[in-house]
Formats: C-alpha cells, sequence, structure tokens
C-alpha cells in the first residue's frame, strides 16, 4: 500500500493532527484579518470553519474525530470566561457608575434579541425544534447548549447558530452603531458584547480595552440572564406560535 | 512559571463555579460564577491581578479561536441546514441586528453623564 496514505490513516484517526490543523487554519485566517487591518467583515472564525469543514468533507472524516482533537481549544472557553474579570476588574469605576443603564439595556437587549429571533423563524416555518434551538443564540457556546437542551431546542444546532451569531455580531457592530450615530466605546462593546458574545468581545479587544471590558461584562451578564429568563419565556413565545 | 499560576488560578475559579452551580442548583453557568468568584477576590487582593494580566490579555485577544471548533459542526446540520437555512439565517441576522441597535440605543439614553460625547 501506498506508504504515504498509510501515514493519512494513522494520523486522521489521532487528535494530533486536527488540532494542530484547528490553530493552523485559525492562524492563517487571523494573518488576513490582521492584513485587511481588521476589517470587521474578514471574519477569522468564519474563514477558519470554511476551510475546516471543507477539508474534513473532502477527506470524509467525521465530526466526531475531528471534535476529538479540537475539544482541547473548545475546552478553554471556560477558563476564557472566567479571565473576563481581568478587564472587569479594570474598569470597575467605570462599570460602577453606568450600572442602571447597563442594566436596562442588558434586558431589553436579551429579550428582543431572544423574541426576535424566535418570531421570524416561526415566520418563516422553521420548524419548533428549530425555533428552540434559537433562543440562546446570543450566548456563548456551552451556557446556549445547555439552555437550548431544557427548552427542547438540539444542543448541537444551537452550538453552530451561537457561532453564526457571533460572526454576524463581529461583523455588523460596527455598521449598526455607525448608523446609528453611536460613538462611546464603553456603549459599542457593551452592546457587541451581548449580542455577539465571545466573539463580539474579540472584536471590541481589537478596537480597545475599555470597549473589551464593557464586552465581557455583557457576555457574562447575557449568559446570566438568558439562563434566567429563557426556560421560562422561550416556551411561552413558542406556545403563542403553535 | 507566571502563565502558569494564572492558569491553574482560571481553571480553579472555573472548578469552584461549576461546583457551586452544580451542588447548590443554581440557575447561574458554572464559568459566569467562578468569574464573578474571581472578580471578588481580585477587589479583595490587587496583586492578583498583575499575575493573571498577561495569560488572560493572551485568552482574550484569541477568543474567537475559541469558537471554530464548535463552528465546524455545521457540517452536521446539513440536511437540516437545506431545508430551514433561509429561516434560521434571517432569523440571526435580523434578530441580531436589532439586539445590537436595541442594546446601545437603550444604553446611551439612559447614561447621565453623556458619555457618549466624548
Amino acid at each position: 500500500m501506498n506508504p504515504v496514505a498509510d501515514v493519512w490513516v494513522y494520523l486522521a484517526a489521532s487528535p494530533l493532527l486536527w488540532l494542530t490543523l484547528t490553530l493552523v487554519a485559525y492562524i492563517g485566517a487571523f494573518a488576513l484579518y490582521d492584513k485587511s487591518r481588521f476589517n470587521p467583515l474578514v471574519n477569522p472564525v468564519a474563514i477558519s470553519v470554511v476551510l475546516l469543514t471543507g477539508l474534513l468533507v473532502a477527506t470524509g472524516t467525521p465530526y466526531a474525530t475531528y471534535f476529538e482533537g479540537a475539544q482541547f481549544v473548545h475546552f478553554l472557553l471556560g477558563p476564557a470566561t472566567v479571565a473576563l474579570a481581568v478587564p472587569l476588574a479594570e474598569q470597575m469605576p467605570k462599570l460602577r457608575r453606568a450600572w442602571f443603564a447597563l442594566t436596562v439595556g442588558l434586558l431589553v437587549g436579551v429579550v428582543v434579541a431572544m423574541v426576535s429571533a424566535l418570531a421570524i423563524a416561526w415566520l418563516l416555518g422553521a420548524s419548533p425544534a428549530t425555533i428552540a434551538s434559537l433562543a440562546p443564540k446570543s450566548v456563548t457556546t456551552p451556557v446556549a447548549m445547555g439552555i437550548s437542551e431544557k427548552i427542547g431546542g438540539i444542543p448541537s444546532l444551537t452550538a453552530v447558530i451561537v457561532v453564526l451569531t457571533g460572526i454576524v455580531g463581529a461583523a455588523l457592530g460596527r455598521f449598526v452603531f455607525d448608523a446609528l450615530g453611536v460613538k462611546s466605546r464603553a456603549v459599542r462593546g457593551f452592546a457587541i458584547g451581548l449580542a455577539g458574545h465571545g466573539q463580539g468581545v474579540a472584536r471590541a479587544f481589537v478596537v480597545s480595552e475599555e470597549a473589551g471590558a464593557f464586552a465581557g461584562l455583557a457576555m457574562g451578564l447575557t449568559a446570566l440572564a438568558t439562563a434566567l429568563i429563557a426556560p421560562w419565556l422561550a416556551p411561552r413565545v413558542i406556545a403563542l406560535m403553535l | 512559571m507566571a502563565i502558569l499560576h494564572a492558569l491553574a488560578l482560571l481553571l480553579a475559579f472555573q472548578l469552584i463555579g461549576e461546583a457551586a452551580t452544580f451542588a447548590l442548583a443554581l440557575p447561574v453557568p458554572g464559568p459566569v460564577l467562578g468569574m464573578t468568584l474571581l472578580l471578588v477576590a481580585v477587589a479583595l487582593r490587587r496583586d492578583l491581578l498583575a499575575r493573571l494580566k498577561s495569560t488572560s490579555s493572551t485568552l482574550l485577544m484569541h477568543l474567537s479561536l475559541l469558537f471554530v471548533p464548535a463552528g465546524v459542526g455545521v457540517m452536521v446540520h446539513g440536511a437540516r441546514l437545506a431545508a430551514e437555512g433561509l429561516a434560521i439565517v434571517v432569523a440571526i441576522v435580523v434578530s441580531t441586528v436589532l439586539a445590537l441597535a436595541a442594546t446601545a440605543l437603550t444604553v446611551r439614553a439612559l447614561l447621565r453623564d453623556d458619555e457618549d460625547s466624548r
């Protein structure tokens, strides 16, 4: 048998190959993002996902095999969420002054994100399981999957929806804020972290530490608020539609 | 060693967060509780901030990378996306734009000291 094929068969089944390729794909995508001078439309997650999905489909590799390697990257979502405490602590004086505006903004944003997604999916004829999977779309992945399961969604579909939402939020934030004339970095950061969770936070940190801290706060609070509100609100909204 | 200490600290707070939410059946996600507890710890012991700074900055700077494995999961949902992809994409795009706008406008309207004029 062809020795190259032998090596491929051996490596394709090992976690090392897919972990390495995940990092390489992202480094390549990030280099493009850098080269575009951090244009929000050149989204590194979208590019990496397209590259890796293409490679997996072309080589007939199942997602489960891929994830055995990629899970080490996925796992870091937890400690990275904890790490948001650092920029939050640094921006504490500013956050304290704005707590009332941020709390109201949080509740409005969380309800708008959830109810509008459910309503649009319903209007366009999506199935009940798909509609439920959309409810926690602005929440960071591991938390969103837990909420989805609780309300009759499909957790793995929610994971994909969450990543797509982050791509859209990170890509369109700038254009929405500019159109509305919202200039404050704190306000822009908070809104992009609420709507686009971790990817919104990453985008905000590219712009400034201050925007990043507010985005990180919004991401944490959105996860918390949605975990509290969705199990109560989403089934009621879905019941109204069906 | 700095990175080792920082990583151990982050994992320890996540662990405490996960354990507490499980044991007390709290609706709060474990890592979010861990983040809140670390925030309290940093307020009590300011020197923790310097220890965590470089590792947390590195993690957060490449936060996007951590979403790639979940995003590749799109390949598992080919059939559903072929049937309902349009509804899903339109729902995501429109609701995300609405959430961005509603949040930004609400917070701006309520900020008293006109921070937005900077």
